[in-house]
């Protein structure tokens, strides 16, 4: 290798290197604002004050669905298996949205600490399988749930 | 191994290997592709939960893999020209862009199909669509800033091709910001099924039509490659003695 391209890629290292480090650095420093969405555990912790907007993520809690008679709310708990956030809602759910599923909602907090959600979107898991396989597995009782995402994500809290 | 990029470097050797195997990469691409379409969409069982709507995954799913490995391809073709001035590297990295840039828009256009009935929304400014939004402005800004300082004759020695290839190489930080994404920071996204630590969070019925489409999807980039390619070549080295003589040979 003849110096001048050493020197060229030296240079080109150098340079990769460098904006590998600008970049890791303001990704760090906005870790925070690159988050889709709070746990319960960071809304029960006091991460947000009632009023603002942001969103919450986790599992709707089996048994919480409260659908009103008249209209479109709805009610629910969602957990990240540490706490626990009531949300309400006056909308059209996705399809994916079940008791146990896992839910993002975008809204903010009410005076006594229940969410009201002004949109709600289902978060799919990374499981594919065919419905046979799923009952089969459902019998068994060893079903993968969406808990893993949501485990995960608390367990990226600061 | 630096005589071996030379001797590899040289534009009619690349040329004369891009003409052999074009019409073989085309044609796997094909078959892997049609054999996989039909056993993704009618063969592979449906989801428990997604039910048909899953399937976009086999187009999804092989255009977001190629959307990085295309870049990776782009941005180390792009080193080897800054490093060793190889005017084949250049021409290589050029054909890849609008390649790359196709397969990202359509990773992030069937993705929003598939958001909207799934998620319940189009788009959301979560940490993997956007930095997948990202790389197609890398690809659109790669190709633009070539364009804009391009020189008439196209010579590699142009600002625009230096410029661009700067950009390239320094664009490749964004290639692990979107394959971690999904695991450094909350997403809608849902984590990797099958690029993961632990075994395929996916049936083998549904796998291995994935897997099939995904070969398709790589073929088809190298034979997309070989043809840019030559006509990319032909372009940069229009007044070169074996172009003329490649000339001749078709005229009579």
């Amino acid at each position: 290798m003849t110096p001048r391209r050493r020197q060229r890629l030296i240079l080109v290292a150098l340079m990769l290197a460098g904006v590998g480090i600008a970049v890791t650095f303001g990704v760090t420093a906005f870790r925070e604002n690159l988050m889709l969405f709070h746990s319960p555990a960071d809304v029960a912790a006091g991460a947000v004050e009632p009023g603002r907007s942001f969103r919450v993520g986790g599992m709707v809690v089996d048994g919480s669905v409260q659908r009103d008679q008249q209209s479109l709310a709805v009610s629910f708990d969602l957990t990240d298996h540490a706490e626990v956030v009531t949300v309400t809602y006056d909308g059209i759910l996705p399809d994916l949205f079940r008791e146990g599923q896992g839910i993002v909602a975008m809204g903010s907090l009410d005076d006594s600490g229940v969410f009201v959600a002004s949109e709600v979107l289902a978060k799919h898991d990374e499981n594919y399988m065919p419905p046979e396989v799923a009952d089969a597995l459902e019998r068994a009782g060893r079903m993968p749930g969406t808990e893993s995402t949501f485990e995960r994500a608390t367990s990226v809290d600061p | 191994m630096f005589k071996w990029i030379h001797r590899f470097g040289s534009p009619p050797v690349v040329y004369r290997l891009c003409s052999l195997f074009s019409p073989w990469l085309g044609v796997a691409a094909a078959a892997c592709l049609l054999a996989g379409l039909w056993l993704g969409l009618v063969v592979a069982p449906p989801d428990y939960e997604q039910g048909e709507s899953y399937r976009i995954i086999y187009v999804h799913v092989p255009a977001a893999w190629m959307s990085m490995f295309v870049y990776v391809s782009m941005a180390v073709s792009s080193a080897v020209f800054l490093i060793w001035r190889l005017k084949v590297a250049d021409v290589a990295a050029a054909a890849m862009a609008p390649i790359g840039a196709a397969f990202t828009a359509v990773a992030l256009l069937t993705g929003s199909l598939w958001g909207k009935p799934m998620w319940g929304t189009w788009w959301v400014w979560d940490a993997r669509l956007t930095s997948e939004l990202l790389l197609l402005f890398l690809y659109l800004g790669y190709m633009a800033l070539r364009g804009a300082l391009a020189d008439p004759a196209g010579a590699s020695t142009s600002a625009g091709a230096r410029s661009a290839a700067i950009l390239a190489v320094v664009g490749i930080v964004n290639i692990p910001i979107i394959h971690y994404s999904v695991e450094w920071w909350n997403t809608l996204h849902q984590p990797s099924t099958i690029t993961r630590m632990d075994k395929p969070a996916m049936h083998i019925s549904m796998l291995r039509p994935l897997l099939l489409m995904a070969a398709g999807a790589q073929l088809l980039f190298f034979y997309n490659l070989t043809v840019r390619l030559r006509s990319g070549l032909l372009q940069r080295e229009a007044r070169a003695r074996w172009v003329r003589d490649l000339a001749d040979k078709h005229a009579t």
